[in-house]
């Protein structure tokens, strides 16, 4: 019977010859939708249109701003800033692809051979949440620190020149290098990708893999055409929430990096607060959010997940 | 709300559904309808999935708005009435008993919304009716089904609704527990003596339980009637096929002699009697003859001549025998209708009645109901339209 | 050959075990080193061992003012959050109505935009509007980006919800108000939970947005930037391990509670 009960709640009929007195208000979604939508609008549709304002002023301080369509900031903005966006961009990615080869074993663990230490697990992959991410992203310092047990362990095993000769790090040093602060985004960032990926693997049946296997399967085969294909929304979504934020930040790069580290995020972040220079600022942020929006859009449709939310 | 109580106890308890009408857009759920459920009987509507049994169910308990008509409550219209002002309780297919109360909560929920303040003695008596004392602290997912679907029976009962509303009550057990529930079902309506409406898609189900039985089909209440009315006298294909099984013949109006008519189907004779038939028969007109598979003896072609006179006959083949402990059934390969199925009780079994023998069937004419013959002969039957099949059914 | 068919069979583990380490090392390093008496302002160098910072965790000046802000701030946020998040998802669940990609696009953008963007379109507006930067403008923010989370986790709970329990509390003489109060909000109770324990969360431990729209009042986590450039206080280390035991334990002790019921129910 489900075909009628769930029957679209279809535009009520109108019954001309009494008012049907229980219909519910026309205007109740609006209501509810009113006081969250206006914040939305003010607080965050808003200020995007006035960032882009913003970015074509132009004026100083001291004598205010006027727009005048000064769409040159752009172009001073890009040819200025391009190596502090192009390593937004590496960085990121890295970042997002150390985190799926980390994440992965970690969820599928969880997911399928964890057993009754499953909840223990769970909490101690979120419970580092508690504990303010600055504080956690300053204790790589200490790890990482130059002479460490880290590093020297790592110089031992001729790790650092093979780094080094890839420029992801200098000298003996892997403090203020590339790899400590992609070490450090990963870091920040893999609890986002270890949760979506749960999720989804948790929702695989397992006797789905019995069926593999008893369809001649070999377990890596397994994972390939039936785990891994099954996980995808999990993977869509975790390199999302990855690589969006570390594409705009600034703290690792900040804390554990260098000024040859510093990404767009430091960028906007210096202009905006030191240098004050609101007008490309503005552009930066304008560029960077445009480029995340491209990149997402692009990467959900080819990807055929779009129903993420 | 304390009304509710006072009209229950007020005479003129029918339900009387006048017009009314349900249409989703283009969709019409449930045609222009006219029904009326006598007070304290066991009635039911029976048809498949999208028959607009359900959404027939759901404007009497006001869920659903009905699109034109009335619903009338004994003398009080409560067609513009919301769920909540109507005397009127429901049991949810698959109970929707709320997880986040316990069972006594369950059953007081309704006392307490109407601000009745000491609740313990009626729900603690309508626990002990439905055999649920012990359970009263525990929570809905610790029951089994039957269990649950009982809470769900008194959770509605302590209400006394003028009727109470069953939407595919027992859809979710299994068929033993669904056997036992239908006589505890039973039980109680007798014992509390309220008007039930029960929405099933079970014929069976339908039959043991119900004093009336409404078939529906797209909308449309097919027929009306008591259970043994319904599968002796079906007036449409549909009804015949939906309760039971029914072999057709189609066969042409020979000549008619006071309250028979002679048939003639594959050049034997047939005997319909007019009582019996929902068409109107003329000579030379076409008529569909039906008759049960559990009315017709088999007898082996050698013992033909053993036949007593005045039987309706027809000749055939054996094309399958499947012994199911209490009966053997057959189908049969005759010139008049291919798949003729016979049920012969397994009294003194014939050795020789064997896939590939050539038998008799008979039976007495007064078996025999005759349909319009412009109908779908397989209106009603498992697989057509409209109709789900029993894998469906489970796969919910 | 033992050993490499264990290796094959539990690679997995072993990978994923690793990746947890990862996870909880800087942890275990922050709880070390809130027993440490460093040398010189910075506490990246163990030294010695002392419990001086344990106990005496408010010692360094503003430290825990700047928390008692935080949680204040994360209070009024998540309570903000909470209650337009849940409106909204109830909205979107619940009914139909004009313009729904529109708002479902609304709600998702904000979760697929880096903080930065969002912090420094938020200032120019304050900038523009000539708003005083501090308590409010900060609070302003998180409500802001907390919402969507907020609405998400809400949504997921009321769309999974049986429609026909609210039918049947109409059914049961329950009216809107009483359908809306003892059905719909308790069943719906876990999902605005999550939704408001993430929203604490997150706009406690913010630091981007808050960078940016805070002004020159100082929060918990923007104490700790400051201090990553004078000289970090060991009473960091002892506030965040603080913080990790003591959310260990209640979500422990939560389950300890829930497992214990379970088992006298049944």
């Amino acid at each position: 019977m489900t075909t009628v009960t769930e029957a679209p709640p279809a535009p009520a009929p109108v019954a001309p010859e009494r008012k049907p007195p229980r219909k519910r208000g026309r205007w109740t979604p609006y209501l509810l939708l009113l006081p969250g939508l206006l914040w939305l609008v003010v607080f965050f549709a808003l200020p995007v249109i006035y960032q882009a304002s913003t970015s074509v002023q132009t004026g100083s301080l001291e004598e205010g701003y006027k727009v005048t369509w000064h769409f040159a900031t752009y172009w001073d903005a890009l040819s200025e800033y391009w190596p502090q966006f192009v390593r937004s961009v590496l960085y990121a990615a890295s970042a997002t692809v150390l985190c799926l080869l980390l994440g992965y074993p970690l969820a599928y663990l969880i997911a399928f051979r964890a057993g009754r230490w499953r909840n223990l697990i769970m909490i101690l992959v979120i419970a580092p949440f508690f504990t303010s991410f600055l504080i956690r992203t300053l204790a790589w310092k200490t790890i990482l620190a130059d002479g460490g047990p880290v590093v020297g362990t790592l110089d031992a095993l001729h790790v650092l020149d093979v780094t080094a000769f890839l420029g992801w790090t200098a000298g003996d040093r892997v403090l203020a290098t590339p790899l400590a602060v992609v070490c450090g985004l990963t870091y920040n960032f893999l609890p986002f990708m270890i949760l979506p990926l749960y999720t989804s693997l948790e929702r695989i049946d397992p006797r789905l893999h019995e069926a593999a296997g008893d369809l001649y399967a070999k377990p890596s085969t397994t994972f390939r055409k039936v785990t891994f294909p099954l996980s995808m929304p999990g993977v869509v979504s975790g390199t999302l929430l990855t690589f969006i934020p570390a594409s705009g930040d600034y703290i690792n790069s900040d804390l554990l990096g260098s000024t040859d580290t510093r990404m767009v995020g430091n960028v906007i972040q210096s202009q905006f607060l030191r240098i004050l220079d609101y007008p490309t600022a503005a552009a930066l942020s304008f560029i960077l959010m445009a480029a995340i929006l491209a990149v997402v859009t692009v990467y959900i449709r080819k990807s055929g997940t779009e129903d993420l939310v | 709300m304390k009304t509710t109580e006072e009209t229950t106890t007020a005479g003129g308890g029918d339900v009387r559904l006048t017009g009314i009408s349900k249409t989703y857009g283009d969709f019409t759920a449930v045609h222009p309808l006219d029904l009326t459920v006598p007070e304290g009987s066991f009635f039911a509507l029976l048809g498949a999935s999208g028959c607009g049994k359900t959404t027939t169910l759901r404007m009497i308990a006001g869920l659903e708005e009905p699109t034109a008509g009335t619903v009338h409550l004994g003398d009080q219209d409560v067609t513009a009435l919301p769920p909540y002002k109507r005397p009127v309780n429901t049991v949810f297919q698959s109970y929707a008993l709320f997880p986040h109360l316990d069972i006594y909560e369950n059953v007081a929920f309704g006392l307490r919304r109407r601000g009745i303040k000491s609740v313990k003695k009626q729900v603690e008596e309508m626990l002990e009716l439905v055999q649920l004392g012990e359970q009263a602290r525990k929570k809905p997912h610790q029951l089994s089904g039957g269990q649950q679907q009982r809470v769900a029976v008194a959770r509605a009962l302590i209400n006394h609704p003028k009727v109470l509303l069953l939407d595919e009550p027992l859809g979710a057990l299994d068929l033993k527990l669904r056997r036992q529930m239908q006589l505890e079902l039973k039980r109680i309506q007798t014992e509390v003596g309220i008007t039930f409406v029960h929405v099933t898609h079970d014929q069976e189900e339908a039959m043991t339980m119900a004093d009336c039985v409404a078939v529906m089909n797209a909308g449309r209440v097919e027929q009306l009637g008591t259970p043994a009315d319904l599968y002796e006298n079906p007036r449409t294909t549909f009804v015949a096929n939906f309760l039971g099984t029914s072999n057709f013949i189609e066969a042409e109006v020979d000549s008619t002699s006071g309250d028979d008519i002679v048939l003639k189907a594959g050049g034997g004779k047939l005997v319909l009697h007019r009582a019996r038939a929902s068409a109107p028969a003329t000579t030379g007109g076409r008529i569909l003859a039906g008759v049960r598979p559990e009315k017709i003896s088999l007898t082996h072609a050698d013992d033909a001549g053993d036949i007593p006179d005045g039987r309706n006959r027809i000749t055939g083949r054996i094309t399958e025998s499947s012994f199911i402990g209490v009966s053997t059934q057959f189908v049969v390969d005759s010139p008049v209708c291919s798949d003729f199925e016979v049920y012969v009780q397994n009294i003194d079994r014939d050795a020789r009645l064997v896939p590939g023998a050539e038998v008799v069937l008979h039976w007495n004419p007064d078996h025999t109901f005759g349909l319009d013959a412009a109908q779908s002969l397989l209106a009603g039957t498992v697989g057509s339209a409209g109709v789900e099949t029993a894998e469906e059914e489970v796969a919910r | 050959m033992a050993f490499v068919n264990w290796f094959k069979r539990n690679v997995v583990v072993i990978a994923g075990l690793l990746t947890l380490a990862y996870l909880l090392l800087p942890n275990v390093v922050v709880t070390v080193f809130s027993f440490n008496r460093p040398k010189g302002r910075f506490n990246y160098q163990w030294q010695e061992f002392s419990t001086d910072a344990w106990r005496d965790p408010c010692g360094v000046s503003g430290l825990c003012e700047s928390l008692g802000l935080s949680l204040q701030i994360a209070f009024w946020a998540t309570l903000g959050a909470t209650l337009l998040g849940t409106m909204i998802a109830f909205a979107l669940v619940r009914y139909r109505f004009r313009a729904r990609g529109a708002v479902n696009s609304l709600i998702f953008l904000p979760m697929a935009m880096p903080e930065v963007v969002m912090a420094a379109s938020l200032l120019t507006l304050f900038l523009n509007m000539g708003a005083e930067l501090g308590f409010w403008t900060i609070l302003i923010a998180h409500i802001m980006f907390c919402l969507s989370f907020v609405v998400v986790a809400v949504k997921a709970r009321v769309m999974s919800m049986d429609p026909r329990l609210e039918q049947a509390a109409q059914d049961l003489y329950a009216g809107p108000a009483q359908t809306f109060l003892r059905v719909t909000l308790p069943i719906a109770a876990p999902g605005i939970a999550a939704g408001a324990l993430l929203a604490f969360a997150l706009s406690f431990d913010d630091f981007i947005i808050t960078n940016f729209t805070a002004g020159s009042t100082v929060t918990f986590p923007m104490f700790v930037w400051g201090s990553a450039q004078r000289g970090t206080p060991v009473q960091i280390n002892v506030i965040g391990t603080a913080m990790f035991v003591i959310a260990v334990l209640l979500v422990l002790v939560s389950m300890a509670v829930a497992n214990r019921r379970k088992r006298q129910k049944a």
